[in-house]
């Protein structure tokens, strides 16, 4: 038994514990011990190889390897501490990147190493596949760079619209397999940065062209992209616990991407390609007639007299910081026999399950806190709908305007509801650039300003 | 700083006042003065003593009738207009449309007039419309006066003596005095159905707990938010509907009302005939002309089949308390629209729409009938939506992507077949991994879809072994200090993730409690 072997049986546990890890999480009860799993896994994976490397390396590789890993590990924690919860996607967005970043440098190292191998024809494959980890690696890093930008505003997060960006992608994708294919033949390192270089400007491409309100879907995407850039990685250094982990988080931020696209009623193709909400519908000039308006003491004696009231926060809410009042305004109306429940829309926020962490962290408790699909059949009998910060997930035009670029999108049915107040801070459009009839609807009332200060208003008239 | 006037209702059987203590505050805090008659509010059950305390003065008759502005419910009669002085408002009930002659009589004097019941069903002018929030009461009250003469339950129940059918109801016309029936009688136990010409009612009725009976004939779509006048072929169906219920039904509230015109018959003699003894109809719209054969303003009368037709035309009035207090506050609503500055001070603007609807009469000249206003909520007609239909989305056929499938398993077969190992190895645990990721992430809790992303994340950081195994070269060795420095980058990131990651879902997760 020598260390190789070691590692080798070290990295089969590691990946049955992540396998563990993520069962661990379709639970609330179970959701802690599977955490728990996943750090003994990687706890696993990396002393078995440190002790690998310990056992072959020099004295430099142990010492420099000990300092990388306890300066990240000390960024990474102090990040983690002091993030907050509205500032999720942005962190996730950024350690996306991370992961990208890390496989382009393994790729270049995996060609710089020129290791021995038998036979020409593995030689090519692993040619191939440096070219491949590359190339994920790097698409996945610009792409998150971008969508970290975009969602911490520090880029406009509408979405670039070059001219025929479909080709430039397709275009990308082409040069990409013609650059595998030369390098294969005959490689060179300038074929190496040529790919790097174009995959970091398909990445940056891909993402710059995909408007805010589809970022839930981009950030699983990233994520499955990152995934496959460990997958690559793994077949390049010929490590199956690389292999293993990177499929498991591919294929989760896939299946992730997939339920946000369906929550819109759209192709995941067509989020890739970019732009939602491009095409003006006929519905722009139409004329919607006037909103009224409500104000916040009206909104508590309004509350007072119901019997049930449901609240669906959207992206408004995390803005605003909102969830903490929202939770005390909960506790109240609970405590005055009220039945109050949270309507979560899948792509609300910008994340997914984005508003259930910012409710949790709000100590809102999590079993009245249902998905569009539970809610939907309770507005009807129920006297108030507060909508906070959302927009687009309560459209009725998804169901009754065919003519709607949000048509056929299911939506959460506020409207069929007694009374709906929305909180808002104007009466500009969501996300997707359509207007919302419900706010023009006999029984809806606007509550115009910031969410967080119209609800504490409405706790004082509580 | 003007004064408003609140006179006594002069109508026989008028039992409602133009102010409450409650309003009366509130045109106050809007700058006014505000003088009640003595006894104004007296079968209202508001005494003169609290209207003091509210803070009106208690004014005669002549005194209060000379106020700039005179609040009242009915219209006035041709005595009381030469009460009023030059220059004074008057707020009140008009039906400009149905009473010319008043109309003629109020513009012969150099007053304005405010026409409460003209107006417009806009969103905005909601809080004013007294229409509806008498339509609400009134149909409330239709309700309980037909179950006062009506011999039976209107729930159905099962007792040691026997089976009690429910009894059946059906509102005619669902406006805001029909919805409020449909609730009312559905609460009492009834079953309760209702018609009317405009088909987006139907889920209005559907929420009130009743049943909508369509006129399967084609019709127009309402655009000012009041039934219109019906077609012939409409007519027909309509009638053979209501021929059919009346002889099913054991009470019909009909509330037909059409604005500007008499109101129409439904119900007719037949119709009448045909229906159950003990059975009662209440004709809301008696006091325009009625929808039923044989309803008479103000009277029961009881047909020789013993059905008691119902024609009470003071509903509204028969809950005097609180048809006073929403009166009331629609004319608050009114005048807080009308008192810009909040100084007491009345502006009528003309380019306002709702200002210019309800003003019959501006300083002695008759600006009826105003100009028509669109209501917001009308729907759009139909064929201009249908217009431009949706490009059909692109959608894979069934085949094209069993196609992609079987070529994507073609290609996987044929990479394996040729490939030398450790290829093939790879990739069975690469297939394997990801169909187990699959299966795990499926059934993964909406809520927890933060938590799992931050954990893969997390996971994904397991890119850090290669960079480790990398960074374990010899330094002498081709590349080595390169390799050694991107490795050494590579770590620290990739380590970023697998300790931030964990330590930002633990976080998370210990936040989620019950």
């Amino acid at each position: 038994m020598d260390s190789a072997s070691i590692a080798t049986a070290a990295y089969i546990v590691a990946s049955l514990l992540f396998i563990l890890s993520l069962a661990g999480l379709s639970k609330h009860e179970t959701a802690s011990q599977g955490v728990l799993f996943g750090i003994s896994g990687m706890t696993i994976a990396l002393v078995a190889t440190f002790v690998l490397v310990a056992d072959l390396g020099s004295t430099t590789s142990v010492v420099l390897l000990i300092i990388a890993v306890a300066i990240g590990a000390a960024i990474g924690l102090w990040r983690a501490r002091v993030v907050e919860m509205t500032g999720m996607p942005e962190l996730i967005a950024l350690l996306h990147s991370f992961v990208g970043l890390a496989a382009v440098l393994v790729g270049w190292n995996g060609y710089l190493e020129h290791g021995y191998f038998e036979l020409q024809s593995l030689e090519d494959i692993h040619n191939a596949e440096v070219f491949i980890g590359v190339f994920i690696g790097a698409v996945t890093f610009t792409g998150s760079i971008v969508a970290f930008l975009k969602l911490s505003a520090r880029i406009k997060s509408s979405p670039l619209m070059l001219p025929g960006k479909n080709y430039i992608n397709l275009g990308a994708l082409v040069l990409f397999v013609a650059l595998t294919i030369w390098f294969v033949i005959s490689p060179a390192l300038w074929l190496l940065v040529a790919v790097t270089v174009v995959a970091l400007a398909l990445g940056w491409h891909l993402v710059a062209s995909i408007g805010g309100g589809d970022m839930p879907v981009v950030v699983s995407m990233l994520n499955s992209y990152s995934g496959w850039a460990a997958a690559a990685s793994g077949f390049l250094l010929n490590n199956d616990a690389l292999i293993v982990t990177g499929a498991l988080v591919g294929s989760s931020g896939a299946y992730l991407s997939y339920i946000m696209c369906q929550a819109m009623n759209r192709s995941f193709i067509s989020v890739i390609a970019g732009g939602f909400g491009i095409e003006a519908g006929p519905a722009d000039d139409k004329d919607y007639g006037e909103h009224r308006e409500i104000n916040a003491e009206d909104t508590a004696e309004l509350l007072k007299n119901a019997s049930s009231v449901i609240i669906t926060p959207g992206y408004g809410m995390a803005v605003a910081q909102a969830q903490y009042p929202v939770a005390d305004l909960v506790r109240k109306l609970r405590e005055r026999g009220i039945d109050v429940k949270f309507g979560i829309h899948p792509v609300a926020g910008r994340l997914p399950g984005h508003m259930n962490v910012l409710l949790a962290e709000a100590k809102v408790p999590y079993d009245i806190v249902l998905e569009m699909d539970e809610i939907n059949d309770d507005f009807k009998d129920t006297s108030v709908v507060l909508v906070i910060g959302a927009n687009d997930t309560v459209n009725p035009a998804a169901t009754e305007d065919p003519s709607s670029p949000i048509a056929g999108m299911p939506v959460l049915t506020v409207w069929e509801a007694t009374d709906v107040v929305v909180f808002k801070r104007s009466m500009a459009t969501g996300y997707a650039g359509v207007q919302n009839p419900l706010f023009f609807r006999e029984n809806s009332q606007m509550l115009f300003g910031d969410a967080k200060e119209r609800v504490e208003d409405i706790l004082k008239a509580l | 700083m003007s004064v408003v006037g609140v006179v006594t209702e002069s109508v026989a059987g008028e039992t409602r006042v133009a102010a409450t203590p409650e309003t009366v505050g509130k045109l106050i805090g809007l700058g006014y003065e505000v003088v009640v008659e003595s006894g104004a509010g007296e079968k209202a059950s508001f005494t003169d003593e609290a209207y003091a305390a509210a803070g009106a003065t208690i004014g005669a008759t002549a005194d209060v009738w000379r106020s700039d502005i005179v609040f009242k419910v009915n219209a006035p009669s041709e005595a009381e207009i030469g009460l009023l002085a030059d220059g004074a408002t008057l707020v009140s009930l008009i039906s400009p449309a149905l009473n010319p002659d008043l109309v003629e009589q109020l513009s012969a004097r150099p007053i304005t007039v405010l026409a409460m019941d003209a107006v417009p069903r806009i969103s905005r002018a909601q809080s004013m419309d007294v229409l509806s929030s008498m339509a609400n009461i009134a149909g409330y009250r239709a309700v309980v006066e037909a179950a006062n003469v009506f011999g039976r339950f209107f729930t159905g129940q099962i007792t040691a003596a026997g089976k009690v059918p429910p009894a059946k109801v059906l509102v005619a016309g669902v406006g805001v005095a029909g919805l409020a029936a449909i609730g009312t009688a559905n609460s009492l136990g009834a079953i309760v159905k209702a018609t009317d010409p405009r088909a987006e009612v139907a889920d209005q009725v559907k929420s009130l707990g009743g049943e909508y009976i369509a006129v399967d004939v084609e019709t127009e779509q309402s655009t000012d938010g009041y039934a219109k006048a019906t077609t012939d072929a409409y007519n027909a169906r309509a009638a053979e509907i209501y021929s059919e219920q009346a002889a099913d039904v054991d009470i019909i509230i009909t509330t037909a009302l059409i604005p500007g015109r008499a109101a129409p018959i439904l119900i007719t003699e037949a119709d009448v005939a045909s229906m159950k003894a003990g059975s009662v109809i209440v004709d809301m719209a008696a006091a325009n002309g009625g929808n039923v054969v044989g309803s008479k303003p103000g009277e029961a009368v009881v047909t020789p089949n013993g059905v008691t037709i119902l024609g009470y035309t003071d509903l509204a009035g028969r809950l005097p308390t609180q048809a006073s207090q929403l009166y009331g506050t629609n004319l608050v609503n009114l005048m807080k629209l009308l008192t810009p500055g909040k100084d007491g001070r009345l502006v009528l603007d003309f380019e306002d729409v709702v200002q210019r609807t309800i003003t019959v009469v501006r300083d002695g000249e008759t600006t009826w009938p105003p100009p028509p206003v669109q209501v917001s909520a009308a729907p759009a007609a139909a064929p201009v939506e249908k217009a431009e239909p949706q490009p059909p989305k692109a959608v894979m056929t069934q085949r094209a992507k069993l196609g992609l499938v079987g070529l994507g398993i073609l290609a996987l077969f044929l990479v394996n077949a040729y490939a030398p190992p450790p290829l093939p190895e790879h990739f069975t645990v690469l297939v394997l991994a990801i169909v187990i990721g699959y299966y795990v992430i499926g059934k993964v809790h909406h809520a927890l879809h933060t938590p799992l992303m931050s954990v893969t994340n997390a996971i994904s950081g397991i890119i850090v072994v290669g960079a480790m195994l990398q960074i374990g070269i010899d330094g002498d060795a081709e590349n080595g200090t390169v390799i050694q420095v991107l490795a050494f980058i590579a770590i620290l990131l990739a380590s970023i993730n697998v300790f931030g990651g964990f330590a930002v879902t633990r976080r998370m997760l210990s936040m989620f409690s019950k």
